[in-house]
């Protein structure tokens, strides 16, 4: 007995399908509204690059290892996301909770990896109050990790609303744009490793 | 445990600053006590405070913004009346007092009073005019009410516990920062405009996916009425501008609590980012709020002037055209800020390029009074007076945007009177002639005309006295927010500056008298068709005030001027052959929750109450995710019950033929 069976339906709701698509179309334009601040963070970031004064600049601090290990974790877990939305149109409940929970590893590992180097420059003296170049990186870099950190926590109510309700069609709709959100991260930080850490290190 | 908050928070520090205090806490206990003594609690909890309907969460924003004109135009009164007065002397405001009555005044004028009157108009009227139930996102839009109220709040609060910023409405660092400014004033700053700022993206967001996903049939974009065009490129800019406000009061606010260097003088800050920041954000929300105002010029005009609008397909393409235009001339703002000849020559050309499609509307209005069967209802005063006041302000706004005169009038009365000729005709002017144009449409009757039209008068005179003077200042060198002077020449300017307040205020007054004497004859204007002015969109097809679905049967659209159309065809009041079930959003309190944590919340991080801030943080989470898990947010009304709501209705149309 799942909803899905009861939504599908013509209940005379107006239109569940028109809903969500105005629900998709809402979160669409909240994350071209994100897009700006990114892209204005990006900007200030790229302005400030050089006012380290006096202090480390990113080819002292970043490491390349551990910036391309965090760009794996993101990206397959972008991948593996993608799974749990081809589960959820087969209607396979236990595959999307499995599919979302590795996710949330991948994710989880991500934010550790950026937690850890976020800690050693502030140990080494290089936090936010160092620099204007350092305001500006941990800000822009930060900035995308809370965002990570919010998602890590949306896919543990979506695995929680997947197991209580099953794969109705508002926590289908509700799926479908904690995707949006999580490949709109992937995108932000492609920016971040090829505008922050690329150029800092060579 | 309370942070940096102790007893010296009080403004004990002058009678004029307890004064203001003193009125803040007293209205706010003297409406409480009225609530109470009137038994109301419960009725605006269940019916206002919790509501979602889009009407009720306008008429909420409308209140707000009148409420706070008046403040704001407190705030006015006293620099005029300091500035009259203050020749080689002190006057009745010390300098710290002073600023932080320029900083209140623009911050309030523009963030909690034309932001929330015109949001509050675009909620009541839109939906009606496209022929929808509600917005697309109605516990979105009630939120979004709320966050605003909520900075709102914390600018009135500021005048009891603490004090305001002292760095006028822009708050440009470096003086904004902590090193300059230590105290709480330009925190409040930040925090009311960045939560009120939220309420805007989301507000923005709502509007464009109800405009563009849900009109009633048949209505393509080029039927939509000039106000929904005007909406919808209005919130296509508040949800895109209001991001770079977000970051730049965000990155600010970080300088000053996590002692970042991003606008500071040392350390490698560059300060010169932040007006950029702000003005990505500033210039669009010019158009933001004028945009809608044209909107309603539109509207009004064709209306009284009993003619369709003129050349209706090129004002919607200026209006587009002006949303775009609208991002690429922000360094207008700074031209002496220092950057190369060619990009101060680029953004004086952008500037004068906008000016273009701005006249092109004039024109527009012009030609559909041209010919007309012309009523001077109070909104076509409004219209008229605007039309005369505004080109004025376009023209100085030109002269400005030659780089090599703002060099010469930057940052004195000039500007201030510029920018003053634009918003108050442009901006106030336009939500004042959509008030007494949709008021009946709201609450069921009309509002006095002559009483109106004394309000205009007043408004119209102490525009020019108030603000004439300034132009002629700024000529003579005057700087803007200066509350001493020594050059006795400027005075009789300030005098009549002043003098034009004080028939500003007696506008204000008429306004007030419009109000009680069209509530005590309310019986003898009560609309019964809910189409007093002969209309020609849909929002007068329904009744006054409209039932909670506004429409019983979604109307077919076969024409820009719906109703007109209609009514041409006869089958304007035609009934339906059956009713259905309708389905509308409940009533929640969550809006309203979590609108008041986000108060107490940035009222935390003001005074450093940081257990405080993770207490509200927690709470508007577990509210917001409590709610997004609600799959049953919907009520229905019964085709039974819309038909006994429809037939009292078409009993009384009945009853008045």
């Amino acid at each position: 007995m799942s909803s899905a069976a009861l939504h599908a339906t013509p209940s005379g709701h107006d239109g569940a399908a028109a809903t969500h698509e105005q629900r998709a179309l809402g979160f669409w334009l909240y994350l071209m509204g994100d897009a700006v601040i990114f892209a204005l963070l990006f900007a200030t970031y790229v302005i400030m690059v050089n006012n380290t004064a006096g202090g480390p600049a990113g080819k002292d601090l970043f490491d390349l290892r551990n910036a391309a290990l965090e760009t794996v974790l993101l990206l397959v877990s972008s991948t593996t996301f993608g799974f749990a939305s081809l589960s959820a149109r087969t209607g396979n409940r236990g595959a999307v909770v499995f599919w979302l929970l590795v996710t949330f590893a991948l994710g989880a590992g991500f934010v550790f990896l950026e937690i850890r180097e976020f800690a050693g420059m502030i140990a080494a003296g290089a936090g936010p109050d160092r620099s204007g170049f350092l305001s500006a990186f941990f800000t822009l870099v930060g900035t995308h990790g809370v965002h990570v950190s919010m998602g890590l926590v949306w896919i543990l109510i979506m695995c929680g609303q997947v197991m209580t309700k099953g794969l109705s069609v508002p926590v289908v709709s509700r799926l479908f744009r904690l995707g949006l959100f999580w490949h709109f991260l992937d995108i932000a930080w492609v920016g971040i490793f090829s505008i922050v850490y690329l150029p800092g290190l060579l | 445990m309370f942070g940096r908050l102790t007893i010296d928070a009080l403004p004990l520090y002058s009678w004029v600053a307890m004064g203001g205090a003193a009125v803040t806490v007293g209205g706010a206990l003297l409406v409480a006590l009225l609530i109470t003594w009137l038994g109301a609690w419960r009725y605006l909890w269940t019916e206002w405070l919790t509501s979602v309907d889009h009407k009720r969460i306008g008429v909420m924003y409308i209140v707000l913004a009148l409420v706070m004109l008046l403040r704001g135009f407190v705030d006015a009164i006293m620099m005029r009346a300091q500035q009259a007065f203050s020749l080689n002397a002190g006057g009745y405001l010390p300098p710290d007092h002073f600023d932080q009555i320029f900083s209140s005044h623009g911050t309030i004028m523009i963030f909690f009073m034309a932001m929330p009157f015109m949001t509050g108009l675009i909620n009541i009227v839109v939906p009606l005019q496209i022929g929808t139930r509600d917005v697309a996102f109605p516990f979105l839009n009630s939120l979004s009410l709320w966050l605003t109220a909520s900075g709102a709040g914390l600018v009135m609060v500021s005048l009891v516990i603490g004090k305001f910023s002292t760095a006028g409405w822009t708050g440009y660092p470096p003086y904004s920062g902590i090193e300059y400014s230590p105290g709480v004033g330009v925190d409040y700053w930040i925090w009311a405009i960045l939560i009120s700022g939220v309420g805007s993206t989301l507000s923005g967001i709502n509007f464009i996916v109800t405009i563009l996903k849900r009109r009633a049939p048949g209505m393509t974009l080029m039927r939509m009425t000039p106000f929904v065009w005007t909406a919808l490129c209005a919130s296509v800019l508040m949800a895109f501008a209001f991001p770079a406000l977000t970051v730049a009061c965000g990155l600010l606010a970080l300088d000053r609590l996590a002692g970042m260097h991003f606008f500071t003088n040392a350390h490698g800050g560059n300060m010169m980012n932040y007006p950029n920041l702000f003005w990505i954000w500033g210039h669009p929300e010019v158009y933001i709020l004028i945009l809608p105002a044209f909107g309603i010029f539109s509207e009004v005009v064709a209306t009284f002037s009993r003619k369709r609008l003129f050349g209706y397909s090129s004002l919607v393409y200026a209006t587009a055209c002006i949303a775009l235009l609208s991002f690429t001339v922000w360094l207008h703002h700074f031209f002496t800020m220092g950057s190369s000849p060619n990009v101060n020559a680029f953004f004086g050309i952008t500037t004068m390029i906008i000016a273009v499609p701005t006249g092109v509307k004039v024109f527009n209005w012009l030609l559909t009074m041209y010919r007309g069967r012309i009523d001077f209802h109070p909104s076509m005063m409004w219209t008229v007076g605007f039309m005369v006041t505004f080109v004025i302000g376009g023209m100085t706004g030109v002269l400005l945007a030659i780089p090599s005169a703002d060099f010469l009038m930057h940052n004195t009365t000039f500007l201030v009177a510029h920018f003053h000729n634009m918003i108050i005709p442009g901006v106030l002017f336009g939500y004042l002639a959509g008030y007494m144009y949709w008021f009946p449409k709201a609450f069921g009757f009309a509002l006095d005309r002559t009483w109106g039209a004394r309000s205009f008068w007043c408004w119209m005179i102490g525009f020019y006295l108030a603000f004439m003077p300034l132009y002629l200042l700024g000529f003579k060198g005057m700087p803007r927010r200066m509350e001493t002077y020594n050059d006795p020449s400027w005075q009789p300017y300030l005098m009549v500056a002043a003098l034009g307040a004080v028939v500003v205020m007696l506008g204000i007054g008429c306004m007030a008298m419009q109000l009680y004497v069209s509530l005590r004859d309310r019986r003898k204007t009560v609309d019964l068709t809910g189409d007093p002015w002969d209309g020609r969109t849909l929002e007068w097809a329904t009744t006054s005030p409209p039932p909670p679905y506004n429409f019983a049967t979604l109307p077919e659209v076969r024409d820009r001027e719906a109703l007109l159309d209609m009514k041409e065809r006869g089958t304007t009041w035609q009934r339906p052959a059956r009713y259905e079930d309708i389905h509308l959003p409940k009533n929640t309190a969550v809006g309203v929750i979590v609108g008041g944590l986000a108060g107490v919340l940035g009222f935390a991080i003001i005074w450093y109450i940081w257990w405080l801030v993770v207490v509200c943080a927690l709470a508007m989470w577990v509210a917001l995710v409590v709610r997004s898990s609600d799959d049953d947010a919907e009520f229905t009304i019964t085709a039974a019950e819309v038909k006994q709501i429809e037939d009292a209705r078409y009993r009384l149309l009945g009853s008045r033929t």
